[in-house]
């Protein structure tokens, strides 16, 4: 058969392929790029940037748990300054999208960074990140309610000049109701979902295992989860959903496809693998040749 | 990616902070030999293709080939032999992830990333007397610094059981302490180093976070350099995921606070611009 069409459509922004990094698992793509070409990317989603520097939380930070991970990194960045001037123009020298994940503690904070790249070249959409369970004010406290939500995302939306997309928490009762309520604001597009809320103990030295006492989730552990809310949510709404959550191959990424993601973020999955987003790539592809199946758009919520 | 060819060089930072330029290699290495040196500790030598790339203090992340652990163990790198294409990693069972490798044999094959890190300064002290130090688990990268030194020094701590002692001391001078006095020296490296009157140029430091502040301390009074090799809890290894910082004097380069990243910007740091 011909070529299958991998590409795909979010905002008016063409992917080349429906993958995509799941932001801060990825930097700014400085540290991948020396293990393969980041133009056989749909997009890079960089680390969340805020409007000044960020220092994080203390260590530990990040440990292991069964199929997964936790992390209280605390959205440690350099500012958006610095990301301007630096990690732009490297991202720029690649033929792939630039999607920059935006964080803030407060509407004016997310509306500073949002204002700076008004005029960046070659960003082609914002990620906005009101769902990190990792920071004290702003990211979830803004993401758990509905009503937050669509304000949050109707501020934003008055002043980007890029489509955006509104990154969403599974730490709700309905995630179709958040859905529903970045649609409202006027979301372009959402992407779900950021980690869960979990903890663990080091049982021999009787204290938590991350400084932070509690971390997201991340890794195949979480992935039936996030299915299941990316099924919810691109049922309750008509814009694109990006899924993500525990992909670590393409029949993965592909499951969320059908679930009803237009395109797919791969995240903790790059820490054991630093190829794993192109070989992904390529077996979504196989795929779609194995399936006769001429287009990758077809199978987008195909099952109902 | 290939390791073949690839030069590397080491860039002062403006702070000192030296990043090492090196292409990582992700792959299988063969396991040559395994053997338990001591009680927990295992002695690994695996073949890879840059082994004459990793320089000392440089670390290597290994892989489970149970994909329900899905973090890399970061093990320092304790000789390498570039006429077999070997590296050799002394480490302790620490969890389920060290525990599986150290049912690995002659023959099994393991997934790989290094070299890591940027390692010691070696090539500025190569001809003064250097005092490695190691505690515990932190003495297996001293063998390969030393092996790259005219001079090497030893103090070294342990508990009470021992191990490469033999190792080191085909390399140079070793003043030993144990927690239990069994050998050496009763109570710290420190103490040992004290109690000997052992004089150097610079230190060159890797163990638990206590001796490491110690040693510190003791070179700023000395008037010496001190170089620590430092440990945190990682993810990716390479610099990306942020977890493994440790606090800094100056702002780091990478996001502009005051956290380094063990795994990318270490972890060997002049002790000066760590706060331990």
């Amino acid at each position: 058969m011909t070529e299958p069409n991998m590409a795909v459509s979010i905002a008016g922004v063409t992917l080349k392929n429906p993958v995509m990094t799941a932001s801060g698992t990825f930097g700014s793509g400085m540290e991948y790029s020396e293990f393969f070409d980041l133009s056989k990317l749909g997009a890079v989603v960089t680390k969340g940037v805020a409007d000044v520097p960020w220092a994080g939380n203390p260590t530990p930070r990040v440990c292991e748990t069964a199929s997964g991970m936790l992390n209280a990194i605390g959205l440690q960045n350099p500012g958006i300054e610095v990301f301007c001037e630096r990690d732009l123009p490297f991202l720029r020298k690649y033929d792939t999208n630039i999607i920059v994940n935006v964080c803030g503690h407060s509407e004016e904070e997310y509306l500073r960074v949002v204002d700076r790249l008004a005029d960046e070249e070659g960003v082609a959409l914002l990620e906005i990140n009101i769902s990190c369970p990792n920071v004290k004010q702003g990211g979830i406290a803004f993401g758990t309610d509905p009503r937050a939500v669509e304000e949050i995302t109707r501020a934003v939306k008055a002043r980007a000049k890029q489509p955006i997309i509104m990154k969403l928490s599974p730490n709700v009762t309905d995630i179709k109701v958040m859905a529903r309520a970045a649609e409202a604001g006027g979301a372009d597009a959402i992407s779900l979902i950021n980690t869960l809320t979990g903890m663990k103990i080091d049982i021999e030295r009787g204290r938590f295992a991350l400084a932070n006492r509690t971390g997201g989730l991340s890794g195949p552990a979480i992935r039936p989860v996030a299915i299941r809310m990316v099924y919810e949510a691109s049922g309750a709404v008509s814009i694109p959903v990006i899924g993500m959550g525990g992909i670590t191959c393409a029949e993965d990424a592909i499951e969320f496809m059908m679930a009803g993601a237009r395109a797919v973020s791969v995240g903790t999955a790059n820490f054991r693998n630093p190829t794993v987003t192109v070989e992904i790539a390529e077996g979504i592809r196989d795929f779609l040749v194995r399936k006769n199946i001429a287009d990758v758009n077809e199978i987008v919520g195909c099952v109902r | 990616m290939t390791a073949e060819g690839v030069m590397q060089e080491d860039m002062a930072g403006e702070w000192g902070l030296r990043i090492r330029s090196v292409f990582m290699v992700k792959e299988i290495a063969e396991v040559v030999y395994q053997s338990e040196i001591a009680t927990d500790i295992y002695s690994l030598l695996l073949r890879v293709t840059f082994a004459r790339d990793a320089a000392p203090g440089q670390f290597v992340s290994l892989y489970s080939a149970d994909g329900s652990r899905l973090l890399p163990r970061p093990i320092s790198i304790c000789e390498t032999d570039t006429g077999s294409g070997t590296i050799r990693l002394v480490y302790r069972i620490a969890g389920k992830g060290t525990k599986e490798f150290s049912g690995l044999k002659g023959g099994d094959r393991i997934e790989i990333l290094g070299p890591l890190g940027n390692g010691f300064p070696i090539d500025e002290y190569k001809d003064k007397r250097v005092l490695l130090v190691g505690g515990g688990i932190g003495i297996p990268p001293l063998l390969y610094c030393a092996d790259n030194l005219e001079e090497p020094v030893f103090a070294v701590g342990y508990r009470s059981e021992t191990y490469l002692l033999e190792d080191l001391k085909r390399r140079g001078e070793v003043h030993v302490a144990t927690e239990d006095g069994s050998l050496g020296t009763a109570g710290n490296v420190l103490d040992a180093i004290k109690a000997d009157h052992v004089k150097a140029d610079v230190i060159m430091s890797c163990g638990p976070m206590p001796m490491l502040r110690a040693l510190k301390a003791y070179a700023a009074e000395a008037g010496i350099p001190c170089y620590v090799s430092m440990e945190e809890r990682m993810a990716c290894g390479i610099g990306v995921c942020l977890g493994c910082v440790c606090g800094t004097e100056h702002v780091d380069e990478h996001s502009h606070v005051n956290n380094a990243r063990i795994c990318k910007d270490g972890p060997v740091f002049d002790a000066k611009e760590v706060t331990l």
